[in-house]
């Protein structure tokens, strides 16, 4: 393993010091690191909290400020956050209008996230994510998966809180958003958790993992690597078989890499997601491509889609100044 | 039962099989079982001299907060919620039927908290075919305990997953043991062993 660490016991700790530190303008660390919050909270707002493993950098602490989250709860490397933390960011936050979770579909993050819900004295309600079109069985009780379209949720419910929307219209909108909002990755190659000192799987040279889910766990299958043309095909396909949308829907087009891609690439993926978006009629709207839901340093993307109206592209434009996403300030 | 000791070695067991849980689960999962499950054993191991001075349905109790607090992922709040559940189900003094009746409300309590039933390749595996066979009870049931709990882990290979991300994998998760199940597994035959 070959990391800029110094102990792996000490990275997570080190990072979100480091985090807090570049941000400082932003954000601040709660006590024991258990979470990181705005700066600045602003009275009568829902609080919006959400969080999960760390190794998603900029997910999601990279999200906390104007326009989107309150506050977001890091677990270790790719292990959801405990209760207490995220009763801990709910409390610090809380601003006289309840709390919104808004919580990616794994079944630690729900487990941990609703014990804390159930502790939490306040007024307060869950958004899950469940975008990921991979996994084909889903009759499985578990569901999708919740993965990149977290970022979209976070954004648009993000702004609406900004305007003063209520705990209810939040957790409806979030979950409309959700249901609008579907994604599909590839892995070229695997992670490396630190404590872990080994890959997570191997991966001929010539494979890629079709499906695979942000924490290098498998996908669909295992086959042969091939061209962007043809990856942007299966994924933008998947995720347009799901969505079913009609000809004209404007949408909005998240390309994301995994942590070890450059955007040379992405932006290849972007003008081959375009053309099939084009084919099937599908207007795209709004465009965002970087490295925001990462998987460590795995390489590969995740495509998203999402069917935007007038009203959340409104949302999706409004001022955001976070670490990671900062526009219409 | 010497308590101390008892943790000490069921806490340990985890520790030392770090890789072979974290194997595991980079075949079905992501990876990190391994590494979680030595965090809480490491965490409980540090309050050891607070632990040892409680009854043992206190030091449950203890040591299940350690592990919803600490272990993070789904087995923070599934193996917590197993000790808490026992601290307060359990008698002070107690015989194989009452760990058997505890046992019981531990497994509706992690089917509840995990919207699991037996069959879909967890820890419920192990748990409940061990809570039957102490409630039948009879001769060399420490033994017999023990050996179920390792079989049944065992046969957790066969099984679909239907919980967890393991399901994400349908077909491909056969053939591999449920890293929980084999946690629970380990944790149970050492208790044995201690007893």
């Amino acid at each position: 393993m070959k990391k800029l660490i110094n102990d792996v016991e000490t990275v997570l700790a080190e990072s979100l010091d480091g985090f807090a530190a570049a941000h400082a303008d932003i954000v601040t660390l709660g006590a024991e690191r258990q979470f990181v919050r705005r700066r600045n909270v602003k009275p009568g707002k829902v609080a919006l909290i959400s969080g999960g493993g760390s190794g998603h950098e900029p997910l999601h602490a990279g999200f906390v400020g104007l326009g989107m989250l309150d506050a977001a709860c890091p677990g270790q490397v790719f292990t959801s956050p405990t209760p207490d933390q995220m009763l801990a960011a709910a409390q610090s936050v809380e601003a006289g209008a309840g709390v919104l979770f808004i919580v990616k579909n794994y079944s630690g993050d729900m487990m941990n996230f609703e014990m804390a819900a159930e502790m939490l004295d306040r007024e307060n309600a869950t958004v899950i994510v469940n975008d990921d079109v991979a996994v084909e069985n889903s009759t499985y009780t578990t569901g999708r998966r919740g993965v990149a379209g977290t970022l979209i949720v976070e954004k648009i419910v993000g702004a609406a809180a900004e305007r003063g929307l209520k705990l209810a219209e939040l957790k409806a909108l979030g979950d409309a958003v959700n249901k609008s909002t579907a994604s599909m990755g590839v892995a070229l190659t695997s992670c490396t958790v630190p404590a872990a000192g080994k890959p997570t799987f191997q991966i001929g040279i010539d494979e890629m993992e079709m499906g695979v889910g942000i924490h290098g766990e498998p996908g669909r299958r295992r086959v042969k690597h091939t061209t962007a043309d043809e990856i942007a095909e299966e994924l933008t396909g998947s995720i347009l078989k799901d969505l079913a949308l009609k000809p004209g829907q404007e949408v909005i087009l998240l390309v994301n890499g995994f942590g070890g891609t450059p955007l040379l690439e992405l932006y290849v993926m972007v003008h081959a997601a375009r053309k099939v978006l084009a084919g099937a009629g599908v207007k795209v709207a709004r465009f965002l491509t970087g490295s925001y839901v990462t998987s460590l340093e795995m390489a590969g993307c995740s495509i998203t889609v999402s069917a935007a109206d007038s009203a959340t592209l409104a949302l999706w434009d409004a001022p955001v100044h976070t670490a990671a996403l900062r526009w219409g300030v | 039962m010497d308590l101390k000791r008892t943790l000490q070695a069921c806490t340990q067991v985890l520790v030392d099989h770090v890789e072979e849980l974290t194997e595991l689960d980079s075949a079905i999962g992501d990876g990190d079982h391994g590494l979680n499950m030595r965090r809480g054993a490491l965490a409980i191991q540090a309050k050891m001299a607070d632990l040892e001075t409680k009854s043992l349905n206190d030091a449950l109790k203890a040591m299940g907060m350690t592990c919803m607090s600490t272990v993070g992922g789904s087995s923070g709040p599934v193996f917590g919620t197993l000790m808490v559940t026992l601290g307060k189900e359990l008698p002070a003094q107690p015989a194989s039927a009452d760990v058997a009746r505890a046992l019981a409300a531990g497994i509706a309590a992690l089917s509840k908290l995990g919207k699991v039933e037996v069959g879909q390749k967890t820890l419920l595996d192990v748990l409940d075919p061990v809570q039957k066979v102490l409630a039948a009870g009879g001769g060399d049931l420490v033994a017999r305990v023990r050996q179920c709990a390792l079989d049944s882990a065992q046969a957790t290979a066969q099984m679909d997953a239907i919980k967890g991300r393991a399901s994400f994998l349908g077909d491909r998760a056969l053939g591999h043991v449920d890293p929980g199940s084999r946690s629970m597994a380990l944790i149970i035959s050492t208790l044995c062993d201690t007893l």
